[in-house]
């Protein structure tokens, strides 16, 4: 017999929080939320991630109880685990129901792949064609364009990435369903064509629509305030 | 155990392609290896990892497999007999891929600002590369390995890199011995096993490689 204790420690606009967000509802595990703000982080943060001092954490307490008449051994493992996708895979291998990773290890590869890929190339471009103007900007553009049509031709005739159920991959990109349409409204641009990108705009209403994504998302006012913000921080620092 | 269809594509001085070599090896695999030149890429290497166009690239039965530590857990599932690179606890695991990223994000760059460094900024680089060292020093502790008593996964992402310690002492004037005994032994440690002394080069190709690279683009 077991009690478990999950807490997830975030900030609510995290695109990296929510995958472990998305990871835990999916598999239906009940967790505790804790918020941070990490423009002023808690001392209990730096202690668990001391190494990247960044949300999100996910902290696992095990408490196994003996069976009657067995000799008491109480194990209480308090473990914390910091980056996102590793945060998923460790969801994903302990909890085993609606599986998220693929089971063939040449499927497994291509979605680790894939994910991590994106995230830095479209992550990285898409947050300076948010942010910035001009040349800077458009150069974005045309690096998250081709990486945009590397990810057309994944879902190409899919559902989601993981099929007909939503998978790792698509928990990996799904902050593109919810976070590139605020960018483009804050940065005044266009990064997903809808008759350019049939297939990701598809994917995008089918993985919002989903009844254990849709009512996870922040609120979209307060996401475009909030990049707002740091758009406006970012030309600021960058003022000559 | 040989297997017909295993093919490596890899840059001799790449820490990255000495990872899967070494995991290769624990697992007994014999595979081809074919070497790219970085100045007129095989068209293999385009087709097979058309986004990123980089070594290493294992290519099993056909089927490409790309990034290093992808291709190491890849080869730790693929051929799932022991030796096991990634721990059966599930919570070891994660905290292996922790390091594997941490390694990743940190180890390569900061050693080659070192070796490529100069001037002003040589002294920040130094400290910066002692630092991530240092991270990783504590990390091990007293352990033998950074799973423990066995070999495995961080070790394997962590150890080519080693090769490269002649360079850097040598271009950044330090040593790394004297701020990480530790992990200087630790590295000797690995040394002792086949998979990883027959997958890294002699340190002293690697500085002639790392001369020769900084003649051509004029960073002495």
């Amino acid at each position: 017999m077991e009690n478990e204790d999950v807490k997830l420690f975030n900030f609510w606009v995290s695109p990296f929080g929510k995958r472990v967000e998305w990871a835990l509802k999916l598999k239906d595990v009940k967790y505790d939320y804790v918020e941070e703000d990490i423009f002023n982080k808690s001392n209990l943060l730096l202690q668990l991630n001391p190494v990247h001092k960044k949300v999100p954490v996910l902290v696992y307490s095990c408490v196994q109880l003996p069976p009657p008449f067995a000799v008491p051994n109480i194990v209480h493992a308090h473990k914390p685990i910091a980056e996102s996708l590793i945060i998923v895979e460790y969801i994903d291998e302990t909890w085993k129901h609606y599986p998220l990773l693929p089971r063939h290890p040449h499927h497994k590869a291509h979605a680790r792949f894939w994910a991590t890929t994106v995230e830095q190339k479209l992550g990285k471009a898409g947050w300076v064609a948010m942010s910035r103007s001009g040349e800077e900007q458009e150069k974005a553009l045309k690096e998250a364009n081709d990486i945009i049509e590397k990810i057309e031709e994944e879902i190409k005739g899919k559902k989601y990435f993981g099929g007909e159920n939503i998978g790792y991959l698509d928990v990996a990109l799904g902050w593109i369903a919810y976070l590139v349409p605020v960018w483009e409204e804050v940065g005044s641009m266009k990064m997903i064509e809808p008759l350019k990108f049939p297939g990701i705009t598809s994917w995008m209403t089918n993985f919002l629509s989903h009844p254990v994504i849709k009512d996870t998302l922040p609120p979209r006012d307060k996401m475009l305030l909030y990049y707002h913000n740091r758009r406006n921080n970012s030309q600021n620092l960058h003022k000559v | 155990m040989a297997e017909a269809n295993v093919v490596l594509l890899d840059f001799w001085p790449s820490s990255y392609g000495m990872r899967v070599k070494i995991a290769l090896a624990e697992k007994g695999i014999t595979y081809e290896c074919k070497q790219e030149d970085f100045q007129a890429k095989s068209s293999l290497l385009l087709e097979t990892n058309p986004v990123h166009k980089m070594i290493p690239v294992l290519i099993h039965n056909g089927k490409p497999i790309c990034e290093s530590l992808n291709i190491v857990q890849y080869i730790d599932e693929a051929w799932n007999h022991k030796p096991s690179l990634l721990p059966s606890d599930l919570y070891k695991r994660s905290q292996a891929r922790f390091w594997g990223d941490y390694i990743d994000k940190n180890v390569y760059n900061s050693v080659k600002r070192v070796w490529t460094g100069k001037g002003k900024e040589q002294e920040e680089h130094n400290k910066q590369f002692i630092e991530c060292l240092k991270t990783l020093e504590d990390e091990l502790a007293n352990k033998p390995y950074f799973g423990g008593e066995d070999f495995g996964y961080v070790d394997v992402a962590l150890v080519p890199f080693t090769s490269w310690f002649y360079t850097v002492e040598t271009f950044g004037k330090l040593s790394i011995e004297e701020e990480c005994p530790k992990l200087v032994a630790w590295a000797k440690r690995c040394m002792q096993k086949d998979s990883v002394a027959t997958s890294l080069p002699h340190p002293h190709k690697i500085y002639a490689f790392a001369l020769q690279y900084k003649q051509r683009h004029g960073l002495e």
